[in-house]
């Protein structure tokens, strides 16, 4: 049986595709308590990426014709990407643990061969102390990496360092 | 609730990997740590539903507004199928792509070749229930870029999908056959598995080719299946 095909950066030019609508997941009149999340990914340099496109899926609240679960959003010239979405619940995890509440991130650019996968979490959210990824991140520093912090009203931030210093978790799925 | 079936790890060397350095743009944009593990939960092993009610297509780049654009037209068509061999139905195709003189109707793009304002750049079809999917669209011209000294980037087509999961997420670029440029783009070359990498070459078909009008090619991609057991966490 064939492996699956090899990935190919998405280049500088995959805003022909773009539709800014769809960084707000709430646009088809999803019901809960909705959130801004934002970030800057920035480089090995921490200069700002400004041609990254930036993907969420969440898996709660569970996809519908009012929420479609996945967004997707370019970044500035500040590197900064922006969601509307709503505030996911814990999800179940493997066996019988409970996951932290968290949308799933994949950072896809010129300069990346493929997607990088990581995850937002929220900041003050008791699971965080027994979800099972967060646990398995030994060092708190670079965990810290993975957690949203409030940045205003209903917004939350989460910056991507790409490289070096402060580099964001990224996960292997 | 038993735990969700995880997909399988990618084949050694049919990927490339994010330190790439004859590829520039990587040098500083490749993370440093390897990347940490994560069982697949449902938050991977699910993904987004895409509909073309809601999400119209748009299979034939080659005219706006009833006027044909320039260049040659070709059809693209193929089968997208996971690792098992399986169809994947309904699943949203996008591309994207320079026109025939090289040049992608993007404000980023300054190369000093005409747009052509009857060509649509990007597109957008769902596979039928055996997963196959076709476009008509224009051959995309090669393009300068800066990476190394002369460089040019082969003739391609972006393509982007989903599959069922978050976890099948590929995009990729898909070449043309004896395309003398392929021997020195280091992005294709990034894949370091050579029968990896010929499989984003496009086949010329004849049974795709549509006589008197368009040539044909086949450009088949296989997403990521599922473990055939559960492993363990």
């Amino acid at each position: 049986m064939a492996n699956t095909t090899a990935s190919q950066t998405i280049g500088p030019y995959w805003h022909l595709l773009e539709d800014a609508s769809w960084a707000d997941l709430t646009r088809f009149g999803a019901e809960g308590a909705k959130i801004t999340l934002t970030g800057a990914v920035l480089d090995g340099d921490g200069k700002p990426c400004p041609d990254a496109c930036v993907e969420i899926w969440q898996s709660d609240p569970p996809a519908s014709d009012r929420f479609p679960g996945f967004g997707r959003s370019n970044t500035d010239s500040a590197g900064m990407y922006r969601f509307t979405t709503v505030m996911p619940g814990p999800v179940a995890g493997r066996g019988n643990a409970q996951q932290a509440p968290h949308i799933a991130i994949c950072i896809l650019s010129r300069g990346l061969m493929r997607g990088l996968v990581t995850r937002a979490y929220f900041q003050g959210q008791t699971l965080n102390d027994s979800d099972p990824l967060l646990l398995s991140i030994e060092e708190p520093a670079r965990r810290a990496t993975l957690i949203a912090r409030p940045a205003g009203e209903a917004t939350w931030r989460m910056d991507v360092r790409l490289q070096g210093e402060g580099e964001t978790v990224f996960l292997d799925v | 609730m038993s735990d969700p079936i995880p997909f399988r790890p990618y084949a050694p060397g049919t990927q490339p990997p994010y330190d790439a350095p004859a590829y520039l743009g990587t040098i500083k944009r490749h993370p440093k740590q390897r990347l940490h593990p994560l069982p697949h939960t449902v938050t991977e092993t699910t993904g987004p539903r895409f509909t073309a009610d809601r999400f119209a297509p748009l299979a034939d780049l080659t005219m706006v507004t009833g006027k044909p654009a320039l260049g040659e037209r070709i059809i693209v068509a193929g089968t997208i199928t996971d690792e098992d061999g399986r169809p994947v139905p309904h699943t949203m195709v996008e591309i994207w792509q320079a026109n025939a003189t090289g040049r992608y109707n993007h404000p980023s793009d300054q190369h000093d070749a005409p747009l052509d304002p009857n060509f649509h750049g990007a597109g957008r079809v769902f596979t039928d229930e055996n997963g196959r999917y076709r476009f008509l669209t224009i051959r995309p011209g090669a393009y300068p870029w800066p990476n190394h000294r002369n460089a040019w980037r082969p003739n391609h087509i972006h393509f982007s999908y989903f599959g069922p999961a978050f976890a099948t997420r590929l995009v990729t670029q898909m070449y043309f056959p004896g395309d003398p440029l392929l021997a020195f783009d280091p992005i294709f070359h990034a894949v370091p598995d050579e029968h990896a990498r010929h499989r984003l070459v496009a086949v010329f078909d004849l049974d795709v080719t549509e006589p008197d009008y368009a040539l044909g090619y086949r450009f088949d991609v296989v997403l990521r299946g599922r473990s055939a057991t559960p492993m363990g966490h």
